[in-house]
């Protein structure tokens, strides 16, 4: 376990220093990236956007340029070009509205994607799993923005049951909190839904036909206890493993529409709006935060599937 | 002679599938007396196994029709309640399969899948259950059964798998333990243990074990008697010696031909039956071997009664219409027993 920690913190290093280097060298190459113009503004003249690639250090060459980023990434004193804000302050800022989106949204999520699937499996070939079936597909199909979009539109302003966007600290005020996310919530979760019970399906069908199965009949046991101990207990094993990766990808990254949308100033829409100003130092910022929570649960979803299923040892 | 402790009764056992019905059992009756090792042989898809997963009410389904009746102490298995038959399975008969690797839950202890089981059954505690899983292992030849316990299925061999499949199945002391295919997945060494501790378990316990086998060496070394079965019906029904010296269904001469022996020249080609099963979705009319039977004649097109047709052995019964002294010249193949008519 110790040496299965000390690889993954080595291998964690590894990937976010790569990370960083292709983020950076991509912003250098991309066109109209020009930092001094961020700083400088529109209006600038060539006199002043030289002065600022000066004082900047935009003319040093691009290993010192990448150094001197990655050094105030790790002290905490990266600025943004556009408008001079601490990137690490605007980051802790969002966390706890993705937070309360993703954390809330990933509860639904998992508990009806496994639901359905197992009622699907269950049914398979029946009504309810045709019903559920349909259900999943256009759960799958339907765009984020463009649900996110008619739900404020017909719940907000055509009938006002919910709050229209926004985000209310919890500890501001609970109910508020509550009812400003219940629509995100929802519109982030569909797909999720969708994809987990058609998965979920699948992997129970798959074990019914296992011979454990047919073995754990012929034991006697009762029909429910079969699918509980049996069935369900090993189809569930690859969901755990997508559940942990999902989880991190939409906690690291923020869910960037349904934020968007929703209007929650999360950390997607943080890494939204940078993006759409090419202002690296806070597409630098929230893409090792990103690719730090996609390898610290991929750690630990290692650690899970090893608990769950014995045959799998942790390499280290 | 004891009483049949387990009488199945003309069973028919169909699968409506995309392509069709298939009858994978089409009349099948046998019975197992106390205390025997009844061996069922046949190739792959002869109907066997569904045979043996309907006694133990597992071949019932949305898509299963199944006719006929299994008999055990006056209880119908084909039409006894789901929750009637959850006691009667491990408890009275017990069945394990034939690939040890994949028929133990890779996620659990083996020790505690066999408790699982005591405890599905009996109102004992969870400790008591563990002496007794601990000491079936034990009783099986598995080493250090207290250690083992706690071990996962992937950490145990093959052989000691299907010893620990064996455990469980008798754990509960049933009186049937129906074996299908238990050695076929193990290398020869292994197997040989396996059907060592069948036979053992058979003599010690007076445990009455039906084999399941497409090796009729398996069937020589431990069989008091024996059922050939081909396309879902048994065509010969006998001891082992009526099956090996005086056998009377031309398939059961094919399958003995295809037999290497140790005590004749090697043969240049290693014979077999020509042709291919039937598909059991539109099988023959009459005798389902007929399509592959040199022997064939005008009145292989009525279906031939499993019937004793030699006087003086009641207990040998076949589906051939051929004369039994017709079969005995026909039968001779160089010296053994084979399914092509030799020298004319």
């Amino acid at each position: 376990m110790a040496r299965f920690a000390v690889r993954r913190l080595a291998n964690m290093i590894f990937v976010l220093f790569a990370i960083s280097v292709i983020t950076f060298l991509i912003f250098n190459v991309i066109p109209s990236g020009d930092p001094a113009l961020r700083i400088a503004g529109r209006q600038s003249n060539e006199v002043t956007r030289a002065q600022v690639r000066e004082d900047f250090g935009f003319n040093d060459p691009v290993y010192v340029q990448y150094l001197r980023m990655m050094e105030q990434t790790i002290s905490g004193d990266l600025i943004s070009y556009s408008n001079r804000v601490n990137v690490r302050e605007e980051l802790v800022r969002g966390i706890p509205a993705t937070a309360s989106l993703v954390i809330g949204a990933a509860m639904i999520w998992l508990f009806f994607g496994v639901l359905f699937g197992v009622l699907s499996a269950l049914y398979a070939g029946r009504a309810p799993d045709r019903l559920l079936t349909v259900l999943a597909m256009v759960g799958i199909s339907l765009p984020v923005f463009w649900v996110g979009a008619l739900l404020l539109y017909y719940l907000t302003f055509k009938v006002t049951l919910f709050p229209a966007g926004g985000y209310v600290p919890l500890t501001e005020d609970p109910a508020s909190w509550f009812s400003h996310l219940i629509l995100p919530w929802f519109a982030l979760s569909l797909v999720f839904i969708g994809f987990y019970s058609r998965l979920l399906r699948s992997n129970m069908l798959d074990v019914m036909n296992e011979d454990y199965v047919r073995t754990a009949r012929a034991k006697g046991l009762s029909e429910r206890r079969v699918l509980v101990r049996h069935v369900m207990r090993n189809a569930l094993i690859p969901i755990a493993t997508l559940f942990g990766l999902d989880f991190a990808l939409a906690f690291g990254s923020g869910a960037i529409l349904t934020e968007s949308v929703f209007g929650l100033q999360g950390v997607g829409q943080y890494v939204a709006d940078s993006v759409g100003n090419l202002d690296l130092p806070p597409i630098m910022g929230t893409t090792l935060y990103a690719a730090f929570f996609v390898v610290f649960f991929s750690a630990i979803v290692d650690i899970v599937y090893a608990r769950l299923d014995p045959r799998v040892r942790l390499n280290p | 002679m004891s009483a049949p402790l387990l009488k199945v009764s003309d069973l028919h056992v169909s699968f409506a599938t995309e392509e069709g019905t298939v009858k994978a059992v089409d009349g099948v009756s046998f019975e197992l007396r106390q205390g025997e090792i009844l061996s069922v042989v046949g190739e792959s898809g002869c109907g066997k196994s569904v045979t043996a997963l309907t006694v133990m009410g597992l071949s019932r389904g949305p898509n299963a029709t199944i006719e006929g009746e299994v008999n055990l102490d006056g209880k119908d298995l084909v039409t006894l309640p789901e929750d009637e038959l959850r006691k009667v399975r491990a408890e009275r008969i017990a069945m394990i399969f034939q690939d040890p690797m994949t028929a133990l839950n890779p996620v659990y202890k083996v020790g505690d899948q066999i408790v699982e089981q005591i405890l599905a059954h009996e109102d004992v505690s969870k400790q008591e259950a563990r002496a007794r899983a601990v000491e079936a292992l034990r009783a099986v030849g598995i080493p250090n059964p207290d250690r083992r316990y706690d071990h996962y299925p992937h950490e145990f061999s093959g052989g000691m798998r299907q010893r620990a499949m064996i455990a469980l199945a008798l754990v509960l002391e049933p009186e049937v333990l129906i074996a299908d295919e238990p050695t076929t997945a193990l290398d020869v060494t292994i197997q040989a243990q396996i059907l060592r501790l069948l036979e053992q378990l058979n003599r010690e316990r007076g445990l009455a074990v039906i084999l399941i086998t497409h090796d009729l060496g398996v069937v020589a070394e431990v069989a008091d008697r024996t059922l050939v079965m081909y396309a879902g019906r048994v065509v010969e029904e006998g001891s082992l010696d009526d099956i090996f010296y005086d056998p009377q269904h031309p398939y059961t001469w094919g399958l003995l031909g295809s037999l290497t022996r140790i005590d004749q020249p090697r043969p240049r080609r290693l014979p077999s039956i020509p042709g291919a099963p039937p598909s059991l979705i539109s099988p023959p009319r009459g005798c389902h071997f007929r399509p592959r039977c040199p022997h064939e004649f005008a009145k292989c097109s009525d279906t031939p009664r499993l019937e004793a047709r030699l006087p003086q052995s009641p207990e040998h019964l076949d589906r051939c219409w051929l004369d039994p002294d017709e079969k005995r010249a026909r039968r001779v193949v160089e010296g053994g027993i084979g399914l092509v008519a030799g020298a004319e």
